[in-house]
């Protein structure tokens, strides 16, 4: 036992001047009560000429405390003093050479350096544009590739790890995919049908619903639900293995991390969202019949009956058709991130977060592309 | 202040573990006394870290007592607890190290928390814990992700150290390492015990380590302990699995290097 602990209640760490040429510490020079003292320093009136600190009053200290005696004392002895410590206990003694033999290697704290705006500009384009475009096209390439082999070997698609990413991006997601295109289909309906009504025009309430819901509403609302339930677990997924070291480990198995685990969930995703597309279509319209039948007295059967005439089949293609493309997008997306995860647990959660963000972006800006090419083409 | 030399600072009391129908403690009882290093030792999977996990409350045992500087872990206030955790460091198995934050930062973290120390002075201190334990200059700016596991775990030892805790305890401290660079973590804590008058509990199964480091040993094995004492007392046992620990090919080799070095 060297160092000697604080007592009951301990004292702050202090300093006083007793004389010309004298110093006395006093009370803890620990961690903990040090903070005063530290405060006070560069107000202390140190007496000019030689100093001898007398630290034989000190009830404890630590390797905190001793750091501040020992900068105490190079300060005063780098002016040109001499200082002497007497009274040191034996261990204390010890803690002041431990520290004194360490300190060399402490750098003076010095401010960072501030890059220019010059510097940060192009820092900045480099890390937010060039490095992620050129980074997303790589990764593009990558699994186009891997696909391409895939398919032209179907032997090596990996089957088990793509049904149950349809169990678990697909089928899970079915109650709330559901339920919001159901809801979506009741505001519809309840929105369009006041304007329908005072023209005399209900029966349009099945080309409104039908037409909005099947072509634009349910893939896109789909996608958005989707992106943020799985889009988000793949980021999460890909992103941990990566902090653990699984992804090396495939790698050095010779499995192609791509193979395992971005194809299985892409052509899942694929296959997974049409289908959801096609139920949250059952659902909406479903949503907005009922809200036809209670507010506009439109019964099903004219409902369904106009229903046919109203959407046509390349509308309703057009709707499904976009659900791949969300899917690719999305499971894109959500690999790639999972992929730019560093070792850091919080950038496992900063990645997963952009994956949901560029998802929904990306699902978003395609639609809109969708519309313009289809508005030129007449469809 | 007089501290007497044999006062414990752990006291582990009838202590029993269980994970559904494995039994991992049964009834250990063991002290540790003030300012000496003691060793929890045994093969993989007998508890040793578990033991460990209870002892800094990280884990309740199923029956049994653990007072840590006097005071029940078990019933214990919140602040109680905060003052107990003050007073020890952890060095973890795979370093525990918060992974967004420098090196620096790391060990600056509890002196953040529990002084009100200037920023300035925190970062020197760090920087003084970080030389302390060997680690270059330069370490204290990365992040661990960047270190070696040598590096972290040094990276580790001085976060623990980083409030001049009274108790110290390693989990583990020199496993995955290379010789040269466990050899250079033992030579560390002996001489952090030495010049800070720490009191050490580390889990090992490093028998150069108990060897050269543990002033006593307790040997735990899947239920009761099997022995507690002295490496010089514990190799004269007659219990057979102690025995064997001692005796196999490498506990031989590294009684030899002990008795070289006597």
């Amino acid at each position: 036992m060297t160092t000697t602990r604080p007592s009951q209640q301990p004292a702050d760490a202090d300093l006083e001047i007793t004389s010309s040429q004298e110093a006395r510490c006093t009370g803890n020079w620990t961690s903990h009560n040090l903070a005063p003292l530290e405060r006070r320093l560069p107000a202390i009136a140190w007496p000019a000429g030689n100093l001898i600190i007398d630290a034989s009053p000190l009830a404890a200290m630590d390797t905190a405390g001793a750091w501040m005696l020992h900068g105490i004392v190079g300060k005063l002895e780098g002016k040109g003093r001499t200082v002497t410590l007497k009274g040191l206990a034996p261990g204390n003694e010890t803690l002041m050479r431990l520290v004194a033999s360490a300190a060399a290697a402490v750098p003076a704290t010095t401010a960072p350096v501030v890059p220019g705006v010059l510097e940060r500009v192009g820092m900045g384009t480099w890390q937010g544009l060039v490095a992620p475009t050129v980074g997303i096209v790589t990764f593009l390439g990558e699994s186009a590739v891997a696909l391409l082999r895939s398919l032209a070997q179907p032997s090596r698609l990996r089957w088990r790890p793509i049904l149950y990413n349809v169990q678990s991006a697909g089928f899970n997601a079915l109650l709330i995919t559901g339920l919001l295109s159901f809801l979506m289909g009741i505001v519809i309906a309840y929105q369009g049908a006041e304007q329908l009504q005072r023209y005399g025009a209900n029966i349009f309430i099945a080309d409104l619903v039908g037409l909005s819901m099947l072509r634009e509403l349910s893939p896109l609302l789909t996608a958005i639900i989707v992106a943020g339930r799985s889009g988000s677990a793949y980021a999460a997924q890909i992103g941990t293995m990566k902090v653990t070291e699984e992804i090396d480990a495939l790698r050095t198995i010779g499995v192609a991390p791509m193979e395992l685990l971005v194809l299985p969930k892409m052509l899942a995703l694929m296959l997974a969202l049409p289908l959801l597309t096609v139920f949250a279509d059952v659902m909406g319209v479903l949503g907005g019949m009922i809200m036809a039948r209670a507010q506009l007295a439109v019964s099903f059967a004219a409902f369904v009956d106009r229903l046919g005439d109203a959407v046509s089949l390349s509308s309703y293609l057009i709707g499904l058709g976009k659900a791949p493309v969300f899917a690719a997008i999305i499971a894109l997306v959500g690999c790639y991130q999972g992929f730019q995860v560093t070792g850091s647990a919080e950038s496992v959660g900063r990645q997963t977060t952009i994956a949901v963000v560029q998802g929904i972006f990306l699902v978003i800006v395609a639609d809109s592309l969708f519309s313009i090419v289809f508005s030129w083409l007449k469809l | 202040m007089a501290t007497p030399a044999d006062e414990t600072v752990i006291e582990v009391r009838n202590v029993s573990t269980r994970f559904g129908s494995a039994v991992v403690h049964d009834d250990v009882s063991l002290a540790v006394r003030r300012g000496e290093t003691f060793a929890l030792a045994g093969g993989i999977g007998c508890g040793k870290s578990v033991l460990l996990r209870e002892i800094i409350m990280l884990q309740q045992p199923n029956a049994g007592s653990i007072r840590v500087f006097g005071q029940d872990t078990q019933r214990i206030s919140e602040e109680e607890a905060l003052n107990l955790r003050r007073r020890w460091g952890v060095m973890f198995q795979r370093g525990g190290l918060f992974t967004s934050l420098t090196v620096a930062e790391n060990v600056g973290l509890p002196l953040r928390e529990h002084t009100q120390l200037s920023d300035g002075l925190i970062d020197e201190i760090a920087a003084l814990k970080i030389a302390l334990t060997g680690l270059p200059l330069s370490a204290g700016a990365k992040y661990p992700e960047e270190l070696s596991g040598g590096m972290r775990k040094r990276a580790s030892l001085a976060r623990a150290i980083a409030l001049d805790p009274e108790l110290l305890l390693l989990d583990e401290p020199t496993t995955g390492l290379d010789p040269l660079s466990a050899a250079e973590i033992d030579e560390l804590v002996r001489g952090l015990k030495q010049s800070l008058g720490l009191t050490i509990v580390m889990v090992t199964h490093d028998l150069d380590l108990l060897w050269r480091l543990a002033d006593r040993v307790a040997i735990l094995g899947y239920g009761p302990m099997l022995g507690i004492g002295t490496m010089d007392e514990l190799s004269r046992s007659d219990n057979p699995i102690i025995h064997q620990y001692f005796y196999g090919p490498r506990g031989r080799s590294a009684r030899e290097q002990a008795w070289k070095q006597k």
